[in-house]
């Protein structure tokens, strides 16, 4: 049996990794069938008699202080959450993992320049950094905010993949491939990216719950994708100064993200588990 | 015996392989000579670190820093000198006309890849040959090499096979171009006995069937006297003897492979002891001046503690490097009773 599919095999009796790849799954649908089920999340079909109103059965989620749909407004917020988290945890991998066979295989100056420059940049905190840029820049569109969240998430990648290749380098097969006479590409493309994938594709996992939640803070603090474009940071930012009074406008978006975020961890360490069995 | 008549199909002229380290410069291997003809079995013997595998690896300019291959070496394969080659060419060397056969089959196998495909992958490396073509010669190389139901192998993970049946893809992989000349730096070593016998007779009819030359590198003397027609012995980084097979074992004449040899148990005598070399192998950032062996030598005296003896022609055929083939006469007893010679 192939290592993919034995890996597969114990993903799939882990049950926790299946319930969260069920609801990730799930939220996808939701988001992408968002505009076909629901009302327009903009709409305000009457600005001052529908604030705030509870759940109904023309609005299941009730209205928020803007007379809109909260129902329709969390599953379009799904749409940003998991582009943002996804696209950027995507892109972040490629990127950490471009860095880290250049480190890996290059020179040992190439190797010094790429690691110190990674660990100046792991030493600025993220966050700060993001709230500067979006700060500056007003009108950020959302694949602004992919990729500002990749170009500062690739760091912890590059890291394991060079760790990874460094070892590899030195394997038998390695050399065992040199001496019959195949070339870097080859080398690289057989037989150190399948090595790497796994630890890669785990915390790339990992990292998309964290881009969410990330991404949710900036939202909540306005910046990054703008309203009126619901996002579920922006939508908890109009709840909270209702939550007493009107507590589905904050939580909805809010059981959303939590949900996501656990599902997406869930699924991540069920990926841990099943590709690395040493580490678990 | 290797016969004149046989062109020099590798030529190895002062091949020294340097590597620095925190300890200095290490001389692994120092000034080695050795001539392989075509479709002859050469042996390359001594112990663990004299610079046999280093020498096997810089044949192929597969040194890595820290290690590099000294200015003034010349390896030569059928007049070509590889040391010029760039790198593209070196490596349509490599494997095609002359491949390394790796002592561990389960490490020099990529774990998750099917054998099949690293054969085809070996193929693929110098041949313009299409997926399909590749793996269907991957699997007749793997039926070549004795492995039953090959088809079904070729699917196998490295995992899923016996230590023999590695060893026999690892043999696929290195034969599948039809290389001229095969280095198999210990491909018997992590093999039970009767796995080696049979590796090493099918290496043996391979051989005969391409025409290959074969490089044996091993420590295991016993194969050395079965397989091959001629040896060199290397001891600290040097070649120390080289004679036609029979006539090593018959005539030793530099005091380190008398001792290799006296080494060996016997079946026809009864030994208390296994008779041993005294000393180590010093390390290869200190050799000690002088004939490198004078330390453990029980013959040494004055001159080998100064000067290095060059490879002296003690027979037809046969060079020691060593003080004692000018001096005949300074054989005497050897420290155990025993009358050497």
């Amino acid at each position: 049996m192939s290592p993919w599919r034995a890996a597969a095999r114990r993903f799939r009796r882990n049950r926790p990794a299946v319930a969260g790849t069920v609801v990730v799954a799930a939220m996808a649908a939701a988001a992408l069938l968002a505009p076909l089920v629901t009302v327009d999340p903009l709409a305000q079909p009457d600005p001052v008699g529908l604030q705030d109103r509870p759940p109904s059965a023309a609005h299941p989620l009730g209205t928020d202080p803007y007379s809109r749909d909260v129902l329709s407004r969390t599953l379009h917020g799904a749409q940003v959450s998991l582009l943002v988290g996804v696209g950027a945890a995507l892109l972040a991998v490629t990127l950490g993992t471009g860095v880290g066979l250049a480190a890996g295989l290059g020179g040992r100056r190439t190797d010094e320049v790429l690691m110190r420059g990674v660990d100046v940049a792991l030493a600025l905190p993220r966050i700060v950094l993001l709230l500067a840029v979006f700060a500056i820049w007003d009108r950020a569109p959302p694949a602004a905010v992919v990729v500002l969240i990749a170009a500062t998430g690739w760091f912890q990648t590059s890291r394991i993949v060079r760790a990874s290749v460094l070892g590899l380098k030195q394997a038998d097969f390695v050399a065992a491939a040199r001496a019959l006479g195949s070339g870097r590409g080859g080398i690289v493309r057989r037989h150190l990216l399948p090595h790497v994938a796994a630890p890669v594709i785990v915390s790339a996992s990992l990292d998309v719950g964290n881009i969410i939640l990330l991404e949710a803070g900036l939202s909540y603090l306005g910046l990054g994708v703008r309203p009126p474009t619901p996002t579920w940071g922006n939508m908890i930012m109009d709840g909270k100064d209702v939550l007493l009074s009107a507590p589905w406008v904050a939580l909805a978006p809010g059981c959303a993200l939590v949900l996501t975020v656990v599902a997406f961890n869930l699924a991540g360490d069920g990926l841990r588990d099943a590709l690395d069995p040493k580490a678990a | 015996m290797s016969g004149p008549s046989r062109a020099p199909l590798l030529e190895v002229r002062d091949l020294a392989v340097r590597f620095t380290g925190f300890d200095g410069v290490a001389r692994a291997v120092d000034g080695v000579d050795l001539t392989v003809s075509e479709g002859e079995t050469v042996g390359l013997v001594g112990e663990s670190g004299c610079g046999k595998s280093v020498t096997a690896l810089a044949l192929l300019r597969l040194i890595e820093p820290p290690g590099h291959i000294a200015h003034g070496s010349s390896v030569r394969l059928e007049g070509r000198d590889l040391l010029a080659l760039g790198a593209k060419e070196i490596r349509a060397v490599r494997g095609n006309h002359v491949a390394l056969v790796f002592q561990e089959p389960l490490s020099a196998l990529n774990p998750v890849l099917r054998v099949g495909r690293q054969i085809a992958e070996a193929i693929r490396a110098h041949e313009a040959v299409s997926r399909s073509t590749a793996r269907w010669r991957a699997v007749e190389m793997l039926a070549a090499v004795g492995i039953a139901d090959a088809e079904r192998r070729a699917a196998s993970y490295p995992h899923q096979l016996s230590g023999g049946m590695r060893q026999r893809v690892l043999l696929a992989m290195a034969l599948a171009c039809r290389p001229k000349l095969l280095l198999a730096d210990e491909p018997t070593t992590a093999l039970d006995v009767t796995i080696q016998a049979e590796i090493l007779e099918l290496l043996d009819g391979l051989q005969h069937k391409l025409g290959m030359a074969v490089l044996l590198i091993t420590h295991n003397l016993g194969i050395v006297a079965e397989r091959t027609r001629r040896v060199y012995v290397m001891y600290a980084g040097q070649i120390v003897e080289e004679a036609a097979t029979e006539r090593l074992f018959a005539a030793p004449a530099h005091p380190y492979t008398q001792g290799l040899l006296a080494a060996v148990p016997r079946l026809d005598e009864r030994r208390e002891r296994l008779r041993a070399i005294p000393g180590q192998v010093p390390p290869a950032t200190a050799w000690p001046a002088g004939c490198r062996f004078h330390p453990r030598c029980p013959y040494a005296w004055e001159k080998c503690r100064t000067e290095m003896p060059p490879l002296l022609e003690a027979a037809p055929g046969q060079k020691a490097r060593c003080w004692l083939v000018q001096e005949p006469g300074r054989r005497k007893s050897r420290p155990d009773g025993e009358v050497t010679k």
